[in-house]
């Protein structure tokens, strides 16, 4: 595949429960090295669709296509290469409740690699000082720590095996507004310096103005809108102008927009 | 296919240079690598990855080593390594853990001895506390029927005895049934193979009936209670119960209490008549004894009294295998890993605990000849 391809290419995706239809017809394309925060209703079907990319959902209908190569058909040998250069970080971390974070992190270096362990060590601290955890964390149970530092010790995680693509499932929620605004930074940095393809999905409208290039809108069981930000708030539907022109999205695109940006129109 | 990494210094003095792969595939034979040329690094060697293939994060932590982690000193040919190389260098090249190896020598197993110990102690001492914390609960409650959780109780009525009363009468009849053979094959020497029917009668009736009953509902009911109980406490639920203003003992426990309280009886009854029935059907088909025979035999030479003595226990082990799979439930901390590992203590504890006081009361039973 060429640079210029998308690294996840969705078409005409359709997943359903039974008789509840989640997707239909959704199509989707993340260019490399971009941040796209997927939004949506609760219950929009925005995990679902994360699932479906990494291969933990089955769809009913569709393509997928990750690094050029269709998820959906895949063998399971071919799989697992494809898994490993995805990283994902779960909604509530889903970190190993026995296992140290320091072990956390180096369990699928150690799994997928023959390395020695004062090296498996030495990465997996290394890893976990990129996701801003104190080193001190390293010997801790998850249970040990604070909702901010699962989420960090998460994020070391999928880091582990230096992944193109960052999955992230809501990594904001539950933080102070600090500390989402330094996970915001981190995953920035992140992006920046190790040139990853963010996938994100998130309620928090802060994280939407301030890291992500491209705004996907899932309603109506499809992606109604991708694109930068201006376009997506413009965009003529009930529920986006809901979600963007109400008071807290007012405020979040005020915060970002100051001092040049008109107060915004309306009322 | 990718390039192995490779790294090294044309002449003395001058820079290290990089080439290939700088990617955790290789980072085994890269580790080695900057071993030995660490050496030859001086204060001011560079380090000329111009001509670097792919690089990631482990790469990066490896090459920094060779640049005496200062990232200056990498000269890089893209914009984007260089960031890498940066962040890297900012999370630090941090040294290996301390690994957390256990001291395992003379004193370190005495130690553990005593904790032991200790611990024996603590959860006897925990036992005794929860027991009268039931007991309060349940006099608090007793004459309150608004305060009775009757649909909780009759769920866990379902779930411990009617779905348990398959396998405890299984097993019994199983058991009955191999006592019965050994009984015969040792008093067929004695020429007393009648007497095999008393046998089988008098260990159903006062021991294994309940004692099998017991360590089934153990293994089955207890070790729920525990894994129940442990989860809600893992994920705050029991602290949601108190911030409510109900009482986790009165809500969670005396519907399990109760529950087991009821049941154990009747799986012993099943149980004992399961145990006869096996022996029986051993009687009948290997030894020439009749059913009738077997029945006159049994009432004949077995009096209500042996019931009695078994059934006296039934309520005891339930009451006392509940309160431990309640404890232990209780005791649960934070990981996944801290519900299994009080899980098979509570199973543990229960048995132990059943088979003591078993043996208590056969000594106790013996001494007022009953």
């Amino acid at each position: 595949m060429s640079a210029a391809d998308p690294v996840i290419r969705i078409r005409g995706l359709r997943n359903q429960f039974g008789d509840q239809v989640v997707h239909e017809n959704l199509d989707l394309d993340v260019q490399r090295g971009e941040i796209i925060g997927v939004v949506g209703g609760s219950g929009s079907g925005k995990s679902v669709l994360l699932r479906s990319i990494i291969g933990l959902g089955h769809p009913a209908a569709g393509s997928i296509r990750l690094f050029g190569e269709e998820v959906t058909t895949m063998s399971e040998a071919r799989r697992t290469l494809v898994e490993r250069r995805c990283g994902v970080l779960f909604q509530n971390g889903a970190l190993f409740s026995s296992l140290t974070v320091a072990e956390n992190v180096s369990v699928a270096l150690t799994e997928h690699h023959d390395l020695d362990t004062s090296i498996v060590n030495r990465l997996a601290l290394l890893k976990i000082a990129l996701a801003g955890l104190p080193l001190d964390a390293a010997d801790k149970f998850p249970s040990q720590l604070s909702g901010g530092m699962v989420k960090r010790a998460a994020l070391a995680r999928s880091l582990a095996l230096d992944p193109d693509i960052l999955f992230l499932d809501e990594p904001t929620a539950g933080l102070d507004p600090i500390g989402a605004a330094a996970f915001d930074q981190l995953i920035l940095t992140l992006r920046d310096s190790l040139g990853l393809t963010v996938f994100l999905i998130t309620h928090d409208l802060d994280t939407l103005y301030t890291i992500c290039d491209r705004v996907a809108v899932l309603a109506q069981k499809r992606i109604l809108v991708a694109d930068s930000l201006d376009v997506v708030e413009t965009f003529d539907e009930a529920w986006i102008r809901q979600y963007f022109q109400g008071p807290r999205g007012r405020a979040a695109s005020r915060a970002v927009n100051l001092p040049f940006a008109p107060p915004p129109a309306g009322r | 296919m990718s390039e192995t990494g490779n790294a090294s210094i044309a002449e003395s003095g001058g820079p290290i240079v990089a080439s290939g792969d700088w990617t955790l595939e290789h980072i085994g034979h890269l580790a080695a690598l900057c071993e030995s040329l660490k050496r030859r690094v001086g204060a001011d060697t560079r380090v000329d990855a111009a001509r670097l293939g792919r690089i990631d994060t482990a790469g990066a932590s490896f090459l920094l080593d060779l640049a005496d982690k200062d990232p200056a000193r990498i000269d890089v040919a893209d914009d984007a390594t260089r960031k890498l190389i940066a962040a890297v260098a900012r999370a630090g090249n941090a040294p290996a853990a301390k690994s957390r190896r256990k001291d395992a020598g003379f004193l370190a197993s005495v130690a553990n001895i005593g904790a032991a110990l200790e611990g024996f102690w603590d959860n006897t001492v925990a036992l005794i506390g929860f027991i009268g914390l039931i007991l309060s609960a349940f006099s608090r409650n007793a004459l309150l029927p608004r305060r009775w959780r009757m649909t909780s109780t009759i769920s866990h009525i379902e779930q411990t005895g009617l779905n348990a009363l398959p396998i405890v009468a299984l097993l019994c009849f199983l058991v009955g049934a191999v006592v019965a053979f050994l009984g015969a094959t040792v008093l067929k020497e004695f020429g007393a193979s009648l007497f095999t029917v008393e046998l089988v009668g008098y260990s159903f009736l006062r021991e294994f009936g309940v004692l099998l009953t017991a360590i089934m509902v153990a293994g089955r009911s207890g070790s729920a209670f525990t894994a129940q109980i442990g989860s809600m406490k893992a994920r705050e639920e029991i602290d949601a119960i108190r911030t409510l203003g109900l009482e986790p003992v009165d809500v969670l426990v005396m519907p399990r209490v109760i529950a087991l309280l009821v049941s154990m009886p009747i799986l012993t009854l099943v149980g004992m008549l399961a145990g006869i029935i096996g022996g029986a059907a051993v009687c009948v088909l290997t030894l020439d004894i009749s059913p009738l025979m077997f029945v006159t035999r049994l009432h004949e030479t077995t009096t209500v009294r042996h019931f009695w003595v078994g059934m006296s226990k039934a309520p005891i082990f339930a009451f006392l295998i509940a309160a431990i799979g309640c404890l232990e439930g209780f005791k649960v901390s934070g990981s996944a890993e801290s519900v299994g590992s009080h899980t098979t203590s509570s199973v543990v504890q229960s048995i132990f605990v059943v088979i003591l006081i078993d043996a208590l009361a056969a000594i106790f039973f013996m001494e007022i000849n009953l």
